[in-house]
């Protein structure tokens, strides 16, 4: 009983996780509920992948020139998050500022380079109604380019509540929390270009 | 009963949020590096993907398999350089947490694939189960 209290006692001196450990680590278990809904699109997309319905399938369709350039802004966008949270952790508004910019500018370049590609593919008669990879394809990478642009507006979000609040304790929560999500979608992406784009083109 | 008191009072035994990094010393200098090294593997992993998806380099019923061995590499880059994640003490919950979840998506790709595999090659083709169906 001694023994028991004394290590509730102990266990008391380093404390109850504060508010930023467990906000945060209930939006990672957001995130890897997110990742599994994402599994399923993917497992969706590999039991599609050659339901073409006589249409056309990736290695016509996709171009890698455009998927390299989309991982390039990915890639250095989620570096540019690293950046603003380490601005985040130091308190320096001004390169938080900068951070978050370039982070928005990558991933709006993104953004566009991922709807130019899907415009053009319906402008060719190959939407997501044409056969069942193609509507696997879209909700696949759909998904992830709607969960960018949340992103996004998150960003501009968080930048707007810097400047209105600074980085109050919940604001830099709400940072954590952004970093996190950002990230993940990069993580994300590797795996669209992998399975998506990469193995439709394997000659 | 004892075992609970081995954790050093220092501070190494309390929980860090997903997505945050202890350092010590130089803060800035030290984060910054390890965001560099983790842009330098992504990079190089991917570029590596795309340059083996064509190259002949790779047996080439193999190169699905090395595409997704890189992949998981540079994945695991991610989440060791841009999310922090390690395998310390203060990391257990997100480290258990991130594990369960590797574990659904196994789950529901592999499962997913295997069923899927079987049931083309076990049934028949549709036009004769519409016939059936008559």
């Amino acid at each position: 009983m001694t023994a028991a209290h004394a290590a509730g006692s102990n266990s008391l001196a380093s404390g109850p996780a504060s508010k930023r450990v467990y906000v945060g680590y209930g939006f990672w278990i957001f995130i890897l509920s997110d990742m599994v809904m994402f599994s399923a699109f993917f497992a969706a997309f590999a039991v599609l992948a050659d339901a073409t319905a006589g249409g056309p399938g990736g290695r016509q369709l996709f171009n890698l020139t455009n998927v390299a350039w989309e991982t390039a802004c990915l890639l250095l966008s989620s570096f540019a998050c690293g950046m603003a949270s380490i601005a985040a952790a130091s308190r320096n508004v001004l390169w938080f500022h900068l951070a978050m910019a370039v982070t928005f500018v990558l991933g709006a370049a993104f953004l566009g380079l991922e709807l130019k590609e899907f415009a053009g593919l319906a402008a060719d008669g190959a939407g997501p109604q044409r056969s069942a990879f193609l509507s696997a394809f879209f909700t696949l990478v759909g998904c992830h380019g709607l969960h960018i642009t949340a992103g996004l507006l998150w960003l501009l979000t968080m930048m707007a509540q810097v400047v209105a609040k600074g980085f109050r304790a919940d604001i830099l929560r709400r940072i954590l929390c952004f970093t996190l999500f950002w990230h993940a979608l990069d993580i994300i992406w590797v795996a669209i270009f992998t399975v998506v784009y990469l193995m439709e083109k394997i000659p | 009963m004892s075992a609970v008191h081995d954790t050093p009072a220092t501070g190494a035994g309390i929980d860090l949020a997903p997505g945050e990094e202890r350092l010590d010393g130089s803060g800035v200098a030290q984060g910054v590096r390890g965001y560099l090294i983790g842009l330098v593997l992504a990079a190089v992993l991917t570029a590596a993907s795309f340059y083996f998806c064509f190259s002949g380099l790779i047996y080439g019923p193999a190169i699905p398999a090395a595409l997704v061995a890189l992949a998981a590499a540079q994945m695991g880059v991610h989440l060791v350089f841009f999310l922090h994640l390690t395998t310390g003490p203060d990391n257990t919950n997100n480290a258990l947490a991130l594990a369960f979840g590797v574990l659904i998506v196994t789950l529901v790709i592999g499962g997913s694939l295997w069923i899927m595999a079987h049931l083309n090659h076990n049934m028949a083709p549709m036009s004769q189960l519409m016939d059936m169906q008559r």
